[in-house]
């Protein structure tokens, strides 16, 4: 028998998801990244379903992991956390407040919707370069594109040509 | 049933024997930057190989009753048992070498990838969809160093045309079908050569013409390096079975 689950249950563990954060970018919870893909509550259980970011990210398992520990804490006995793939994560699923978050942080947010464009406006052409990227840190767009990739998978590295800072990007993906 | 496990592993291993190779060059990389983009793209490989090995796992032991995962079908299995492409297995050999074979692979892999998103098995596709997005940088990325080595100076372009003459002989193996795979790779073969000419003519390279093609790495018949590649790979587990971090 599936015991009755109030709005209010699911809402708890949303609350306690916000807590739980992206190791290598701690001001993200994943909830603000979008990773969260569904919550089921059945009996006992409760089920969290995750989608990973990027195939290799490191963090994912880690991410798991305190998902689970997080839950379990807070008096939920029988946790599981399962993964899927499709659809494939977006950063198009970071949320308005994660991205103002990452400026804070000095990490430049993503900064188009991948939805219902061009593919190949995406992912540029040959030697070209996205489009100019604001400093986080005093708001130029006077920036230039280092490298693709960055200190993690979902990161390019930038550079502000007025206050020469290096910093990094979260890309659109 | 056991067609789309070898199918799986043969996606498993390749990724993971570039993934490998690749990161031989971390903290070896010419600059920061490009040490940081190859290991980045290492990252990418390791983590689609594990994609597939989890599945291919899944359907083993569904299969056979057994208790297999990830890392048994990377750690435990042998030369003769990987069913990567041998390109995947050549030494890196110098920096022109190791960003040609990226971008021989990558377009192939963008390819590949396509066919199967459209596969009617769902975990095959979606591990192809979620791929595709890290196989178009690196693709941008490779793409750009063929173009700077072969339109850069003398030296480097030296260097990508000797890059030319080892690897084209094992591009042909991607095309060569082999008895299990789901999709008809020989007919992506016209459309991959467009994509190298596309680049190689920025880069002022040409296509080598009627040269032998190597071939076995599908079928477990590999160089003699890859048996080099798996003893480093394995060390841990074959030394201390069952070893966790």
């Amino acid at each position: 028998m599936v015991k009755y689950i109030s709005l209010n249950q699911i809402e708890k563990i949303y609350s306690l998801l916000e807590q739980v954060s992206d190791p290598e970018i701690p001001v993200l919870s994943v909830l603000d990244l979008g990773m969260v893909r569904d919550v089921i509550c059945k009996e006992e259980e409760v089920e969290v379903i995750i989608t990973p970011t990027y195939s290799g990210c490191p963090a994912t398992d880690a991410i798991a992991f305190d998902i689970k520990l997080k839950l379990l804490e807070n008096g939920y006995s029988k946790v599981k956390v399962t993964y899927t793939l499709t659809p494939a994560w977006t950063t198009d699923w970071m949320t308005q407040k994660g991205k103002i978050k990452l400026k804070e942080y000095g990490i430049a947010p993503p900064k188009n919707k991948t939805a219902n464009q061009n593919n190949s406006r995406i992912h540029k052409m040959l030697f070209e370069e996205e489009d100019s990227i604001e400093c986080p840190r005093c708001q130029s767009r006077n920036t230039v594109l280092l490298s693709q990739f960055g200190s993690t998978a979902c990161k390019a590295l930038h550079q502000c040509l007025d206050c020469k800072e290096a910093f990094d990007y979260f890309k659109c993906h | 049933m056991s067609q789309t496990i070898n199918q799986t592993l043969q996606l498993a291993d390749t990724c993971l024997i570039l993934g490998q190779r690749n990161s031989e060059w971390c903290a070896h990389g010419p600059i920061l930057e490009q040490d940081i983009a190859i290991t980045n793209i290492t990252l990418d490989l390791i983590g689609q190989a594990r994609n597939f090995y989890q599945y291919a796992a899944t359907l083993i032991s569904k299969n056979e009753n057994k208790n297999i995962t990830e890392d048994t079908l990377a750690y435990l299995r042998t030369e003769r048992e990987f069913k990567n492409f041998l390109i995947c297995e050549l030494p890196n050999g110098d920096w022109a070498n190791t960003v040609l074979r990226q971008f021989f692979f990558s377009c192939f892999q963008l390819l590949l990838f396509e066919e199967l998103e459209k596969n009617s098995d769902t975990q095959l596709a979606a591990i192809a969809t979620k791929s595709i997005k890290e196989i178009k940088y690196h693709i941008k990325w490779s793409s750009e160093w063929v173009i700077r080595l072969g339109d850069g100076t003398e030296e480097s372009n030296n260097r990508i045309n000797n890059a030319v003459q080892q690897l084209w002989p094992y591009t042909g193996e991607f095309f060569m079908p082999a008895d299990y795979e789901i999709i008809s790779v020989s007919s992506l073969k016209e459309k991959w050569l467009q994509s190298i000419k596309d680049v190689f003519d920025e880069a002022t390279l040409t296509i080598p013409q009627n040269i032998f093609m190597q071939s076995g790495g599908k079928d477990g018949v590999h160089t003699e390096h890859l048996g080099y590649v798996l003893s480093e790979l394995q060390y841990l587990q074959r030394v201390y079975p069952g070893a966790e971090w």
